[in-house]
C-alpha cells in the first residue's frame, strides 16, 4: 500500500465484492486495452519523508533567498515583514483544507473572513466593492480590462502606460489578443505617465486608461489628471496601486479612480518565487454585476440571524458559461484571507508606520546611493515612496553581478524591459532594511564603481 | 459547534488605540517633515479606517472563525469534481524552509538552481504523465490552464491562417468554465449533446465539426465519472477536420499511470494541480493550472519556461510565437511545489495506486449509495459518481439541496449538487483515495438513513451549525458586499 491509502488488502476484497467484481482491474473495462500505458510511469521511485526532507533541504540550499542575500528587489513583489500571527492564523488547517464555500452553513468562518476582507480592501481604496480575490496583480489588471469592456461596450483602444509593470502589461496583451481590440502603450521617457499624452490618446472609442501608482519604477504618477482626462472621453479609469503605501497616500478612490486593482503580496504573502499571490479587485458600485469572480454577501438564516453566504452568482461561469464576466472559479482564497489577518495586525496606525519606514529608508538609500562617484537618480524630482530608479556608469548586469557576490540582491535591471533605461536598475526599500544594510549598499557599490 | 458563540466582524470589536503589531523605531535620520518627501497631492492626512484590535481578540476572532467551517482535515468532504483528498503536513513544513519561501521572483537564475531544478523536474513529470511533451507551468488555476490552451490555439491557428475556426464545441456536461474560457479567448461556444448513457452524442459532435472548428473541449473521465470509450474515433474526427483536442484535466485523478490523454489523441491539456496533486485548496484557492501540449504547440506556450543547459537550470524567454503571459512572475509556485513533493513521496506504483483506490472507494460507495437513491447512468464509474435525488422529489417533495444540507448535521460536507446540469436533483460524489472503507460506510449508512427521515427535518436542515440555512434569495435581492 502506498502512502496515504488506506484500505487493507481485506478491505479491497471484501468492497470488490460488495461492487461485485473480482478485481481492480475489473474497474477500470471501460478503458480500452490499447489506451493503457502499460509500463510504469517514467519518475523517480518513492522517497519516504526522511528522505524527501534530505532531497527538499538539499534544493532548498541550492538557493540564494532574501533571508541569506539583503533584498533590494521590487517591481511587484517586496520583503515586507509577515507577523506571526499570519501564519498562525492562515496554519489553521481548518481554513487551508475547506474549498470555496459552496454551503454556506459549513462555511461560516471562510466566508465571514472574505467579507470583512471586501470590507477591508473597501478601506483600502476607498472604493465601493471589492471582490473575494483574483490570481495576482498582473490578471487582475485584465480582469479589469475586461470589465472596462463590459461596461463601456466600446471595442477601441485600451491604452496602457509604460511605465504600468511589463508584466502586467504582457498579460493585458495575452488576454484581449483575440477580442477585437487594441492595446496601444503610452511612452513614459521621463519615467511618468504625462496627462496631455493621455489626453492626446482618448477618443469617444477609449475603452480604459491603465495607470499604475506607485509605477514599475516606484515613482508616483499624476493620477488626478490622468482621471480627468479618461473619464472626460467616458473610458474607464484603472488604477495598479499599492496596498503598503496606501499608508500614507491617498487612496483610489481620492483620486477618483473607477476601477482599482493591486498586487497583494505585500500584505502578509512570502516572496515564494512568484507565488501564489493575491489579485486585489474594487470598484465603484454601479460596476458591481461586471465584477469577476466570488462575492460574499449578508444575509440572515430561517432565524433570522445575520450570517453570509457567496452570492450574485449569475455573474459566474458555472451559471452563465459562455455569458459570464470572467472564467475565473477558484481564487487565491488562503491569500485573502492572510492579507485580511495582515492588515488588521497592523491596523490604521501600523499600516501607515510601517508606509513611513519604506518611505525614510527609500529616501535614505536614494541620498546615499546618489552621493556615490557617477551615481544619480534616474527620474530626479519625481517623487516616490519605496522604490526607485538609480543609473550608474558601467554595465548594469555586471555591477549587480558582483553585488550578489556581496550579499546583496541590489536591485532590478530596467534594460530588460526598457532599452531606453538600460544603465539604471530599480532599487526597493522595505521596512525590513536596516540603516546598515542600506550603508552596507552603498560602500559595496562603491567598491564595484571604484 | 457551539451556537451562541459571537459573529461580530473585525470592525465591530474594534476600539481606537488597540493595536496588536509594532514597528520597530526608525533608525535612518527622521529629520526632513513627510511633506518635502511625498507632496501634499499624493499624501492622505489620514490612514485608511482599519479595524484597531490587540493580539488576543484577532487570534481569538479567527481561531472562531476557523470552527465554522468544514474542511478536509475535520470531515469527510466528498465534494465531486474538486478531488478532496488529504494534504500531507509535510509538504507545509517543507514550503516554509526560507529556501524556497523567500525567493524573490525577479532574482537571478543563478540564484535560483534548487528552485529551477524542482520546477524543470516537475514540467518533465506532468509531460510524462500526461503523455504530452511541452509543459507551461504558468497559469495560475485549471481555469487559467484552459484559457491559455485555447489562447494557444488561437496562435496556433493564426499563424496557421486559419482564422476561420472561430468555434469551440464543448459537451452539455462540460464544466462552466469551459465555454466562459472559450468565450474570453474570442471563440463562440457550441453545446454537443450528450446520450442517455452520459457520453458525448457522437451524432451531435458529427454534425457540429466543420472546417470552422478549432478545438473540442472534453473531460476525461467526464463529470459524470464516465470514461469516454470512443475517445479515440472522437480525436479522428476531430484531428481529419485540422482541429485540435483538448482535455479538461480536473478528473486526472482517475487515470494516473494507467492511461495519458496523448495517448488517447488530445493535443493540449491542463492539470489542476492542487486537485490531482494535492495542494491544500484554502478556503477556495489557491490552485495551479499547468498546461501540457504537443510538440508542434510548444512554440506558443507562455515564456518563460525552465530549461537545462548541461548541469545549469535557466528561464527561457526567447520564444518569439509565444502567447506571452496569463500572469506576472512565474507560477503558483507553492502549490508545484506541493505536487512536487507529492510526486516524489508517491514513485510510479504509488501514484497508479491512488487512481486504482480513488475508483476502487467511488465504485464502492457508488453500490452502497445504489441501496438508496437513482444513479442514472451505468458502471463501473471512473473516481467519482453522480446519484440523483430525483425519486425523492417526486415522492416526498425533497430536492437534492436538502440532502446536502441534511448531511452537514451529521459531520459530512455536502457533495456537489445540481451539477453536472445534465442529471436532475444531481449529487455529485467524489470519495477520493485518501478515505477509508469505515469511513465510505458510516458515510452511506448516512445518506441512506436520511432518505427515511421526516420531510421537514430535511427541508429546514442544518439544525446542528452555528447558523441555520442561509436567505440567499434575500443576499442576491439586497447586495450587502461590506460591513459599513
Amino acid at each position: 500500500m502506498s502512502e496515504y491509502v488506506l484500505n487493507t488488502p481485506e478491505d479491497q476484497a471484501a468492497m470488490l465484492a460488495r461492487i461485485g467484481v473480482s478485481s481492480i482491474e475489473d474497474l477500470f473495462t471501460p478503458i480500452p486495452l490499447e489506451l493503457r500505458l502499460g509500463r510504469p510511469l517514467h519518475i523517480p521511485p518513492a522517497l519516504s519523508e526522511v528522505e524527501l526532507s534530505h532531497h527538499m533541504h538539499t534544493l532548498a540550499n541550492r538557493n540564494q533567498s532574501a533571508s541569506s542575500a539583503v533584498c533590494f528587489l521590487g517591481g511587484g513583489a517586496y520583503d515586507h515583514f509577515i507577523p506571526s500571527v499570519v501564519d498562525a492564523i492562515a496554519g489553521r488547517s481548518e481554513f487551508y483544507t475547506a474549498y470555496t464555500p459552496y454551503q454556506a452553513e459549513a462555511s461560516q468562518g471562510t466566508l465571514q473572513a472574505i467579507f470583512e476582507y471586501q470590507t477591508l480592501m473597501c478601506q483600502l481604496t476607498g472604493l465601493d466593492v471589492a471582490n473575494a480575490s483574483l490570481y495576482e496583480g498582473g490578471s487582475a489588471v485584465a480582469e479589469a480590462v475586461l470589465m472596462a469592456m463590459g461596461i463601456t461596450g466600446r471595442s477601441g483602444d485600451i491604452l496602457l502606460a509604460e511605465s504600468v509593470h511589463p508584466e502586467y502589461r504582457q498579460v493585458v496583451e495575452t488576454y484581449t489578443a483575440n477580442l477585437g481590440c487594441r492595446v496601444v502603450t503610452l511612452p513614459t521617457p521621463e519615467g511618468f505617465l504625462n496627462p496631455d499624452d493621455v489626453a492626446a490618446a482618448v477618443n469617444d472609442q477609449t475603452i480604459c486608461v491603465v495607470a499604475q501608482s506607485p509605477n514599475f519604477f516606484g515613482h508616483l504618477e499624476e493620477l488626478h489628471a490622468i482621471g480627468a482626462v479618461t473619464q472626460k472621453a467616458g473610458a474607464i479609469f484603472i488604477h495598479s496601486f499599492d496596498p503598503i503605501s496606501v499608508g500614507l497616500m491617498k487612496r483610489s478612490a481620492d483620486y477618483g479612480v473607477d476601477i482599482a486593482v493591486a498586487e497583494g503580496q505585500g500584505l502578509g504573502t512570502p516572496l515564494g518565487f512568484g507565488g501564489p499571490y493575491l489579485g486585489i479587485l474594487a470598484c465603484r458600485k454601479e460596476y458591481v454585476r461586471k465584477i469577476p469572480g466570488r462575492l460574499v454577501g449578508q444575509t440572515v438564516d430561517r432565524h433570522g440571524k445575520r450570517c453570509w453566504t457567496l452570492t450574485l452568482q449569475p455573474r459566474e461561469q458555472h451559471i452563465a458559461r459562455a455569458k459570464a464576466t470572467s472564467n475565473i472559479c477558484t481564487n487565491q482564497g488562503l491569500f485573502a484571507l492572510r492579507a485580511a489577518v495582515y492588515l488588521t495586525a497592523l491596523g490604521p496606525q501600523g499600516l501607515r508606520e510601517t508606509a513611513e519606514l519604506c518611505l525614510r529608508k527609500a529616501h535614505y538609500a536614494a541620498r546615499k546611493l546618489g552621493q556615490l562617484d557617477g551615481v544619480a537618480l534616474r527620474f530626479p524630482g519625481r517623487p516616490f515612496v519605496k522604490e526607485f530608479a538609480v543609473q550608474v556608469p558601467g554595465n548594469v548586469e555586471s555591477l549587480l553581478g558582483q553585488l550578489r557576490g556581496l550579499g546583496y540582491h541590489a536591485g532590478l535591471s530596467l534594460g530588460r524591459w526598457y532599452p531606453a533605461f538600460r544603465d539604471s536598475f530599480s532599487v526597493a526599500v522595505t521596512e525590513q532594511r536596516t540603516k546598515s544594510e542600506i550603508d552596507g549598499l552603498a560602500q559595496a557599490m562603491q567598491s564595484r564603481l571604484a | 459547534m457551539n451556537n451562541t458563540q459571537s459573529t461580530e466582524l473585525l470592525f465591530e470589536i474594534s476600539k481606537t488605540g488597540r493595536r496588536c503589531h509594532r514597528l520597530p523605531v526608525c533608525d535612518v535620520p527622521v529629520d526632513e517633515p513627510l511633506e518635502s518627501l511625498l507632496p501634499d497631492a499624493h499624501r492622505a492626512a489620514e490612514p485608511p479606517p482599519l479595524p484597531e484590535v490587540g493580539e488576543i481578540d484577532l487570534i481569538r476572532h479567527y481561531t472562531n472563525l476557523s470552527t465554522r467551517n468544514m474542511s478536509i482535515d475535520t470531515n469527510f468532504y466528498p465534494l465531486g469534481s474538486c478531488t478532496m483528498k488529504y494534504n500531507p503536513k509535510r509538504h507545509e513544513r517543507f514550503a516554509g524552509l526560507p529556501g524556497f519561501a523567500a525567493l524573490h521572483p525577479l532574482q537571478d537564475d543563478e540564484t535560483l538552481q534548487g528552485m529551477l531544478e524542482l520546477l524543470f523536474h516537475m514540467q518533465e513529470y506532468l509531460a510524462e504523465i500526461s503523455g504530452l511533451p511541452a509543459v507551461s507551468l504558468q497559469p495560475a488555476a485549471g481555469a487559467q490552464g484552459e484559457l491559455t490552451a485555447l489562447f494557444v490555439a488561437a496562435a496556433y491557428f493564426r499563424d496557421k491562417g486559419e482564422t476561420q475556426r472561430k468555434k469551440v464545441l464543448v459537451p452539455d456536461s462540460a464544466h462552466g468554465t469551459n465555454p466562459a474560457s472559450a468565450a474570453l479567448a474570442g471563440f463562440e461556444a457550441v453545446t454537443v449533446k450528450s446520450t442517455p448513457g452520459g457520453l458525448v452524442d457522437l451524432d451531435d459532435l458529427r454534425a457540429k465539426i466543420g472546417p470552422d472548428t478549432a478545438v473540442f473541449m472534453i473531460t476525461n473521465p467526464n463529470t459524470l465519472g464516465l470514461f469516454e470509450k470512443q475517445i479515440q474515433t472522437i480525436t479522428t474526427l476531430l484531428h481529419e477536420q485540422g482541429a485540435l483536442v483538448y482535455l479538461d484535466g480536473a478528473n486526472m485523478n482517475a487515470i494516473l499511470g494507467i492511461t495519458r490523454p496523448g495517448d488517447f489523441g488530445a493535443d493540449m491539456q491542463h492539470y489542476n494541480v492542487h486537485k490531482t496533486f494535492t495542494g491544500p485548496h484554502g478556503g477556495g484557492g489557491p490552485g495551479s493550472g499547468p498546461i501540457a501540449v504537443r510538440e508542434f504547440l510548444a512554440p506558443y506556450l507562455p515564456a518563460p519556461v525552465v530549461v537545462q543547459d548541461g548541469d545549469r537550470y535557466r528561464l527561457e524567454y526567447d520564444m518569439p510565437k509565444s502567447i506571452g503571459r496569463v500572469r506576472s512572475f512565474f507560477g503558483n509556485v507553492g502549490i508545484l511545489f506541493r505536487g512536487y513533493c507529492y510526486i516524489r513521496t508517491l514513485g510510479p506504483d504509488g501514484l497508479k495506486d491512488v487512481s486504482e483506490q480513488a475508483v476502487l472507494n467511488a465504485n464502492y460507495l457508488r453500490a452502497r449509495v445504489a441501496e438508496g437513491y437513482d444513479i442514472p447512468h451505468a458502471g463501473p464509474c471512473m473516481h467519482e459518481f453522480v446519484a440523483s435525488a430525483r425519486g425523492l422529489l417526486r415522492e416526498k417533495k425533497i430536492r437534492a439541496m436538502d440532502i446536502a444540507k441534511r448531511l452537514l448535521d451529521y459531520g459530512y460536507h455536502a457533495p456537489t449538487v445540481y451539477f453536472p446540469l445534465v442529471v436532475p436533483e444531481a449529487l455529485m460524489m467524489e470519495p477520493t483515495e485518501t478515505e477509508s472503507r469505515e469511513t465510505l460506510d458510516a458515510f452511506a449508512d448516512t445518506l441512506l438513513a436520511i432518505r427515511n427521515e421526516e420531510p421537514d427535518m430535511l427541508r429546514t436542515a442544518p439544525h446542528t451549525h452555528i447558523i441555520s440555512r442561509a436567505d440567499e434569495v434575500k443576499a442576491a435581492k439586497e447586495p450587502v458586499l461590506r460591513w459599513k
